[in-house]
């Protein structure tokens, strides 16, 4: 928002700091609940409150055990194994089925379209507890319900939502005749999709794939229906934290999972930049 | 330009339909034949189908009826990555990701060639047009005219025997057009490559062609060099369509010796080439160039009475608008030659023609 021009009336004067003022609400009850947790996980005590050391800048109310319990202890580390083990291969899942289904569905030939879109996006838009209801029952019947690939395949179906809207985006721009083009020149289906499709959608890939990553990371509903005791994932162990001993360990987690997140949005940020560089939506 | 035949024809479209919807046909019993090297445009106005044509011969549309040949083959069941085509697309459709060089050589990359050979092929064709230092950029990088050229290097630089054009100077400035188009001419009488070329702009078709087939509704509606389709139009469409054109219309009174005589309507009687039109009492359309009508000779078989409505300087001619039988939109170039004769808003005279440059049409 610009400075305000000499023949500004008094309302549009009292809107230009009324903005600036709701805006500092917003951003100020979206962060702060964040920012706070993260002195706090630093915390020497057992307790989710600032204690009198902390607040006078004395060292000693500070320590890092929290992190260390989070590393140390099986609970944790064997959650952190779980997140890990599952949610780069329902990432890949849901990038391999959702790219596939933006490309589909960008085919004008291709009857309801509509339709097919609304059915796959559903995850997205349907509460997450009758999803995850709908699963439980599901799975248990084909025999999925409480084992890997089952947390694997929902976690996957949660993903695809992101990963088609973002790679639809990218479609949008892209331009059909290029893979005329290709094939003119000589190049066959398979080598025009990896050689000029993929490197230009690759940026709505990259960063529905980094979506599907995140749900599944920080999803707890489903995994409680759909996994069992094997498959407990962080946020799961952080849910069971919280109900049943609070330790300030959950806020060292949480930092973790902050800094995480902001570093994998920012690597989403630089993508979205190239892309529009190649594009030669600004210049390079 | 020897004409081709069926036979020995490179390019054949034998009795070619094509229809999207099952019901309308875009291109209707098409029959094309194009000789090795020549140089074959297809002009038309949007929608008269000569774009479908062009797919359909690089294979990206699929006839609905008829053979498609090329070299003797038909190539109706060849998907488009085995034809060995060049196209140029109206919006370049080059790769923005990859470097000009780069562009340049993927379709090299497909055929298997090795990396020096490559470089070599790349460098020779950027040469061509001109672009020798440019490998390097990035299509975003380049101007529209920069872009157009390497367009037109990356459709050559796997040496087809065939290239394709759809309208690819659409999108540049008249002065670089014109520029563009000499110089397409010339790369296709220094490489000898058989090109198709696609346009709604006559004067590109004109310029740069050995023959035009003219499209209209689906049907091409005539195909000759360029002089003779602006010289000799053999219907009332080509004549409008080509250059600028004026129309009288009259009832064929006799025909003799192949000149119709027409009256106009009052009992004025003018003569005229009997091209195109059906026997005595028929409706027909004369078909007049401005430059061929002369302004103020009173007597001889075709001097018609016209009052003239505007006058416009434009240097080396002069345009002289002019109510003739009932046409108001009746156009004379007035050449501004030494004693030309000076015409005044309002006043009227006479304009007359020779029986052999106006023409008798449906």
């Amino acid at each position: 928002m610009s400075a305000l021009p000499p023949y500004a009336t008094t309302g549009q004067r009292v809107w230009y700091y009324a903005f600036r003022v709701i805006c500092a609400l917003i951003f100020l009850f979206l962060i702060i609940p964040i920012l706070v947790i993260i002195p706090l996980s630093f915390n020497a005590e057992d307790f989710f409150t600032f204690t009198p050391e902390m607040l006078s800048f004395d060292p000693a109310g500070y320590s890092l055990k929290h992190y260390r319990d989070f590393f140390t202890n099986p609970d944790w580390t064997g959650a952190l194994y779980n997140s890990v083990r599952i949610a780069p291969v329902a990432t890949l899942l849901s990038v391999g089925f959702g790219t596939l289904a933006a490309i589909g569905l960008a085919q004008s030939h291709v009857p309801f379209r509509a339709t097919i879109m609304a059915i796959l996006i559903s995850p997205m838009i349907v509460p997450l507890i009758i999803s995850a209801a709908g699963m439980y029952f599901f799975y248990s019947r084909i025999g999925l319900q409480g084992t890997y690939w089952g947390v694997v395949l929902a976690h996957a179906a949660l993903g695809i939502p992101f990963v088609i809207i973002t790679v639809t985006a990218t479609m949008v721009g892209f331009d059909r005749s290029l893979t005329r083009a290709a094939a003119n020149l000589g190049a066959g289906p398979i080598r025009t999709f990896f050689k000029v499709q993929m490197p230009l959608i690759l940026p709505g890939v990259v960063s529905g794939g980094l979506f599907a990553f995140i749900t599944s990371f920080d999803e707890v509903v489903v995994v409680l229906f759909v996994g069992s005791a094997s498959q407990k994932t962080l946020p799961w162990q952080m849910f069971t934290g919280l109900r049943e001993q609070i330790s300030p360990t959950i806020l060292a987690v949480a930092t973790i999972l902050v800094i995480v997140s902001i570093g994998l949005l920012t690597t989403v940020e630089i993508l979205r930049r190239r892309s529009e560089r190649l594009r030669g939506m600004s210049p390079g | 330009m020897p004409t081709a035949t069926k036979e020995d024809g490179f390019v054949v479209f034998d009795h070619v339909q094509k229809s999207y919807d099952g019901e309308i046909l875009v291109v209707k019993d098409l029959n094309l034949f194009i000789g090795q090297g020549e140089f074959l445009t297809m002009l038309g106005p949007s929608g008269s189908g000569k774009t479908t044509c062009l797919m359909m011969l690089a294979g990206f549309e699929t006839a609905t009826h008829g053979d498609i040949l090329l070299g003797g083959k038909p190539i109706n069941n060849i998907p488009p990555h085995k034809r060995g085509i060049g196209m140029v697309f109206q919006n370049y459709a080059l790769f923005p990701h990859m470097t000009v060089a780069e562009n340049l050589s993927f379709p090299l990359e497909v055929r298997g060639q090795g990396k020096s050979e490559r470089e070599a092929n790349v460098m020779k064709a950027l040469d061509m047009v001109q672009m020798g230092e440019f490998g390097g950029r990035r299509p975003a990088q380049l101007s529209g005219g920069q872009q157009q050229r390497i367009a037109l290097a990356r459709a050559l630089v796997f040496e087809p025997e065939l290239v394709l054009m759809d309208e690819p100077l659409g999108a540049l400035d008249k002065q670089l057009r014109e520029h563009m188009q000499y110089e397409i001419k010339h790369i296709h009488e220094r490489l000898g490559v058989t090109v198709v070329y696609v346009t709604h702009d006559q004067s590109e078709a004109l310029t740069m062609s050995d023959r035009i087939a003219v499209f209209d509704d689906g049907i091409i509606q005539q195909l000759a060099t360029p002089d003779d389709l602006y010289e000799r139009p053999d219907n009332a469409f080509v004549a409008q369509f080509i250059g600028e054109n004026n129309t009288l219309n009259g009832t064929v009174k006799a025909i003799k010796d192949g000149i119709a005589t027409v009256d106009f309507g009052d009992g004025t009687l003018g003569e005229a080439l009997a091209v195109n039109c059906a026997g005595v009492g028929s409706e027909t359309t004369l078909s007049i160039r401005p430059e061929r009508v002369d302004i103020g000779k009173e007597s001889g078989p075709n001097a018609v009475p016209a009052k003239v409505l505007e006058l416009i300087y434009l240097g080396d001619h002069i345009r002289c608008r002019m109510n003739v039988m009932g046409n108001d939109q009746f156009v004379v170039k007035v050449p501004n030659a030494a004693g030309h004769k000076h015409l005044v808003v309002g006043e009227t005279t006479k304009v007359s023609w020779n029986s052999e440059d106006c023409r008798a049409l449906d």
